[in-house]
């Protein structure tokens, strides 16, 4: 409750949180709000010339260029786009939860070495990177997933390490382990429960980025492939005729809390 | 001071040469063959055989990658599969262009970024400071390809004031840039304006004001330059982004950088070409780094002294 409060309190985050929710409801609703079937090509869905049906009359936001409603496309777009959101998202948490932990509570060489190592993904062109790996393996749902998880796992390893570090340190961990408690147990019952809020927050920050590099790769045409819709695709595919996008604010609460 | 320097340099180098090696074994690891790619459909398993023992793929991971960074240390990023031309001659060809996409999109996005940032903190809390907060929010949370999608149509499309693409004049740079520029300039306006409201509550500053400067003079003279530091630490990150994350505003626009180049690589599996490109955009990250680390104590004093 305290934190719906705080929330409503500023018109960022419930503006943010307004957005979620819509996306939310358009992903899980799609089936029954969608008016067509999103892969059925209409047989009056395209104008005399072959040309996309403009917004209005039967389709509330016209046709794209193989005569499909873009409306039903763009709901179970919003699917394959939250989807992707929060597995890639969950796997490059995960990741770096485990990678920071390790690191930060290990030190020593082994903690060292996992660091220089995701300082040196640090330097990497992510973006080049998430291209080069879409575009040689064959794209689909998953891979773009795993894609987008592997390079952006390396900001959360970041700063889960410098927080363990600071826990490890702390009295409690020391009384703790005084009183001969394991590492399995220090990590998962006393080191964990701390990096919750962190880890929540990245989650829902990340969810953005996740989905913005997964439309940037379904526009490059490695993304999600057709017929399948999602975001980045359908811009994708009516390049030429470009419709307007409504989705451009798309930006969790939490970054404004 | 020298010898950090000299100690970032030698860190440089190896996080450079991590970089290559990872980059190796992905680009080796991954099921796309080039020499199949470039032996085309109907080649025969004898053709596809020799174009891999040309190309010394037929050898040892291990091997291949001594090979490479042997040429490496020497300059050499190898010979191109497809166009038979040497990597470091067609990257040093498409440089000129990205740089100079770089430089006025990192100029736009300073300039917007400083005067929105400034104009909001000064106005904080007001109606400005909201709308422009609010603008930076969308900047931020924007696609590129929708902002570049967007310029295009209005324009170059509708209004014909700028080239649809393409690299030459002055005028083809503008949307590719103004495209740059208005993203960035969101992180830009949220960074300066918290900056210059912690500077702006400094007691130098009510000092400035008490003996009478005028608003102007306090603002450019007291407040900016206090207030500068985050910038030149994004314009550092900025530098790396950009060699190698303006692949899809080159895309959209034809414009002939290091981003085009290393996409049409990627569609023909010319890993020489991959391998240069992403080289360099992982120097430019760290040159970045390096920049903003080694110009932030030239103009603050403060950390000079640490």
């Amino acid at each position: 409750m305290r934190v719906l409060k705080e929330i409503c309190r500023q018109p960022a985050a419930l503006f943010g949180l307004a957005v979620i929710l819509l996306v939310l409801v358009a992903a899980l609703g799609a089936p029954l709000f969608a008016p067509f079937d999103p892969d059925e090509q209409m047989f009056d869905g395209l104008t005399l010339e072959g040309a996309p049906m403009p917004p209005g009359g039967q389709f509330a936001l016209g046709t794209d260029t193989l005569g499909r409603d873009l409306l039903s496309r763009m709901l179970f777009g919003a699917r394959t786009s939250l989807i992707i959101g929060l597995v890639a998202n969950g796997i490059a948490v995960t990741i770096g939860l485990f990678v920071g932990i390790t690191a930060g509570y290990l030190r020593g060489w082994a903690g060292n070495l996992m660091m220089r190592f995701t300082d040196l993904m640090m330097a990497f062109p992510a973006l080049l990177l998430a291209i080069v790996l879409a575009a040689l393996l064959k794209p689909s749902l998953w891979i773009v997933a795993m894609v987008i998880a592997l390079v952006n796992w390396v900001q959360v390893a970041r700063i889960v390490y410098t927080e363990t570090r600071g826990l490890v340190e702390r009295d409690f961990i020391l009384a703790e382990r005084s009183l001969g408690a394991g590492h399995g147990r220090i990590l998962f019952l006393h080191i964990l429960p701390h990096l919750v809020p962190t880890a929540i927050v990245w989650g829902t920050l990340g969810i953005a980025t996740t989905v913005l590099l997964e439309a940037t790769l379904s526009f490059l045409g490695i993304g999600v492939q057709p017929p399948d819709p999602s975001w980045g695709n359908i811009i994708f595919e009516s390049q030429s005729y470009f419709q307007a996008a409504p989705w451009l604010v798309f930006f969790p609460a939490p970054s404004s809390c | 001071m020298l010898s950090l320097l000299v100690k970032r340099l030698i860190q440089s180098v190896l996080i450079l040469f991590g970089v290559a090696a990872v980059t190796f074994v992905l680009l080796y690891a991954l099921p796309a063959d080039p020499a199949r790619m470039l032996a085309g459909r109907s080649a025969t398993a004898q053709t596809v055989a020799n174009i891999r023992h040309e190309l010394g793929l037929d050898q040892p991971l291990t091997v291949q990658f001594v090979h490479y960074v042997g040429g490496l240390v020497q300059g050499d990023l190898g010979r191109s599969y497809t166009q038979k031309t040497e990597v470091a001659t067609l990257i040093a060809a498409r440089l000129p262009a990205t740089l100079t996409l770089m430089a006025a999109g990192i100029l736009l996005e300073v300039l917007f970024g400083v005067v929105l940032g400034s104009i909001a903190a000064l106005n904080r809390g007001g109606v400005i400071d909201r709308t422009v907060m609010m603008s930076a929010f969308i900047g931020v949370s924007a696609p590129q390809f929708v902002v570049a999608l967007l310029l295009l149509y209005v324009f170059a499309a509708t209004l014909g004031w700028f080239p649809m693409s393409g690299y030459g004049t002055a005028a083809h740079v503008v949307l590719p840039a103004v495209t740059l520029g208005l993203l960035g300039a969101g992180w830009y306006a949220r960074m300066v304006r918290s900056a210059m409201i912690d500077v702006l509550n400094q007691d130098y500053v009510r000092t400035a004001r008490a003996k009478g400067l005028s608003g102007a003079r306090v603002i450019l003279r007291h407040v900016l330059p206090n207030a500068v530091l985050p910038i030149i630490a994004m314009i550092g990150i900025d530098i790396g982004q950009f060699m190698g994350g303006v692949v899809v505003v080159e895309a959209v626009y034809g414009w002939p950088g290091i981003g085009q180049l290393a996409w049409q690589a990627i569609q023909q599996v010319d890993i020489p070409i991959i391998m240069g490109v992403t080289l360099t955009s992982a120097l430019a990250i760290i040159a970045g780094n390096l920049f903003a680390d080694l110009v932030a104590p030239v103009i603050d004093p403060r950390i000079r002294s640490n």
